[in-house]
Order: structure tokens, then sequence, then C-alpha cells
């Protein structure tokens, strides 16, 4: 979750292991969202985007996850994405024509 | 005009009934008026938690079917004056009741008593939906493991959607010993994540075994913990403010012993 987490010891406490699991699955619990909608979602999603852009496939991902409010006080739902985009079809349109 | 508290959780196996029997004995020993109901119909076990499992006549079911007036079927505990109970039906299910019959009854019985605490089933369904009908404020019961607070959480958007906001958590089976090797969620860990506020803390207790299989609550023995633990909630329940207890007392000579060969509690 966390960048820097990367670099603390390994072994964290268990409990706050099940914290963070409990934040991340009440994240979706309480959003009350089924996966159906988030798979529609992700695939209009996707589909806007490869007017525009290709992407790598096996790379895409759009998750529904939680992270810290402004004020700190509690985790809110984010729809967090990772598109790595392997070219933009603007530019070959545009070095087509020139 | 009295007030009717719902001890809920959604999970099963959180000590929802054990919080009710000694709850509601405690408030009975501050001199108030008490009744409890059983409303796990078909899973009855607040009678003979309570010791009061012989003295069953009529039950909830026959009340709400007027088979009997509702003080046929409260049984008085002759040990705690003031503290009466409404057995479950044993012998039907949870649609034998539905949630009008209930807010009915519950409205009735907070005319005569100080507290109608009502001993919620586990689950979301109709059992549920009857235990919160007639309820002005809950009680949620958890115990410090990922399964039960989920299961907490969702239990605090139902009863908001339900028009019930004044809720407060017990975090019940609470291993202080755990606590501080970072083995078991804390009581902040808890807050944080439920987002309500803590009436009170009871620790993981052999003692609540052993009563239970006598049917004597806790609370009556001043040297439990767990029993000073539901002795205060109940006392905060009647707006009194005291500190959480201090877990960590050393209770004895044994666990100064133990400290000073570093071992744990």
């Amino acid at each position: 979750m966390d960048f820097f987490s990367f670099f603390k010891s390994k072994k964290t406490k268990s409990k706050d292991e099940a914290k963070n699991r409990l934040q991340l699955v009440l994240v979706h619990d309480r959003a009350n969202v089924s996966p159906e909608f988030l798979e529609t979602l992700k695939g209009e999603i996707l589909e806007v985007i490869l007017k525009y852009a290709e992407i790598d496939r096996d790379e895409y991902d759009i998750q529904l996850t939680g992270v810290q409010s402004e004020d700190g006080q509690r985790q809110i739902p984010a729809l967090v994405a990772n598109i790595p985009i392997t070219r933009m079809k603007h530019c070959a349109e545009a070095e087509s024509r020139g | 005009m009295g007030e009717v508290v719902v001890i809920t959780s959604g999970k099963g196996g959180v000590g929802k009934t054990t919080t009710s029997a000694n709850v509601g004995t405690a408030l009975a020993l501050k001199g108030k008026k008490v009744v409890l109901i059983d409303t796990d119909i078909g899973l009855r076990n607040l009678d003979i938690v309570l010791g009061l499992e012989n003295r069953i006549v009529y039950d909830i079911v026959d009340v709400v079917e007027e088979r009997c007036r509702v003080n046929q079927a409260m049984i008085k505990d002759k040990r705690f004056d003031g503290l009466y109970l409404i057995p479950a039906a044993q012998t039907r299910d949870k649609n034998a009741v539905n949630p009008e019959q209930m807010k009915k009854l519950c409205g009735e019985l907070k005319q005569e008593f100080d507290y109608v605490l009502i001993d919620c089933p586990a689950g979301i369904e109709q059992g549920f939906r009857n235990a919160i009908a007639g309820a002005d404020r809950a009680l949620l019961v958890t115990t410090p493991e990922v399964s039960a607070v989920r299961d907490a959480d969702r239990i605090i958007g139902l009863l908001e959607a339900n028009d019930i906001h004044n809720i407060r958590l017990i975090v019940n089976r609470l291993r202080v010993g755990m606590v501080k090797k970072g083995d078991m969620m804390n009581l902040d860990d808890i807050a944080e994540i439920l987002a309500v506020k803590l009436i009170g803390v009871v620790p993981d207790d052999e003692d609540i075994i052993t009563s239970t299989n006598r049917g004597e609550p806790i609370v009556v023995s001043e040297k439990s913990k767990a029993g000073t633990a539901y002795r205060n909630i109940a006392a905060r329940i009647t707006g009194e403010e005291l500190p959480l207890m201090d877990l960590d007392a050393d209770d004895g000579i044994m666990s100064k012993i133990k400290k000073l060969f570093g071992g744990n509690k």
C-alpha cells in the first residue's frame, strides 16, 4: 500500500496488517458496489481511453481502493488506475499527415 | 419513560447474550427497573445464561400472538430486584414476530421500565430487523478480530439507515498481553476503523465461562475484571462518566512474580 512500507522491516505487526486489510475491505463494503458494476465502469473507462491511446493490456488495472481523507481522519473510496500507454493515437495521426 | 437499547453485533459468538445478561443485571443492581428481551427466536439462550431456564411458561411469540399478557411472560429474577426476562420462543422461527409488533411491545414496556434491553440475534435478516425496530439506541458488541469488526461496520450502516444514530461500541474479549505485543488490534484501532464512540471494554476472562456454567452473571463478582467492566458499562449507560478501566493493573502477586522474570501476562 504505502510506498515507504517497502523500506520498513519486513515483519509488520499482525495487528497492523489486520487494520490495513480491514480498512481496504470496508471501502468496498461501504461503497456497496457489485463486482458487475465495477466491471462495467472499468470497461467504459477503457473504451474512452482506447479512443486516444494504445495501452498495455497486460498491465492495465483499475481498482476501487481507499485513500486517506484530507483531514487524515478516515479512509475514503478512490478509483486508482494504472494504465500504461504504449502509443498516443493523435501523435500517430499527426505523423501520418506530415 | 424508559429507553429501549438493542445489543447487537452482526457476527455470532462475540458475546451479545453475555453482554445483555450482565449489563441488564448491572443496571438492576444500580436500582433500575430492567426488562431483557431475547429476540433470538429458535435459538433461545438468554434464559440459560441468566440461570432462568427452568422458569419459562410463556415466551415472546405468545405475547405478540396474544395468548398471554406481557406480564405473564415476564420472568422475575428473584436474585436481583427489578430484573425481568421475556424469553424467546424455541420452537418457532424469526418470522413469528414482525417489526410492527416489536415496536408496539417496546413502546408498552418502556412506559413501565427504565431500560428495555433487547438481545439481538446474529445476522442481518428478519431477526435483526425485529430486534432493532423499537430501539432508541444501540450497543454494538465486537471482538478485536477482523471478521467481527467487519460485520460491526455493516451493522452501523444498517442501524443508521433505520434512524438509530446513538450507537456505542463495546470491545469484548480483549487480550491485554496480545495487544501489548502488537498481535491484537487495540481500542484506538477499532474505534478508528468503525468511527463510533466506545462505551466499554471487557477483558477476556475465564471467569465468564465458569459464571455462565452456573447461570450467575459475572457482575456480582466484585473481584472479576470482566464484572467490573460490565458494571462500568451499565454506569455509562445511565449517563455517568467513568474513565476506561486500567486493564494493565496488576491483580496479584503471581503477575508481579511473572513480570519480575520477564514473562508475559
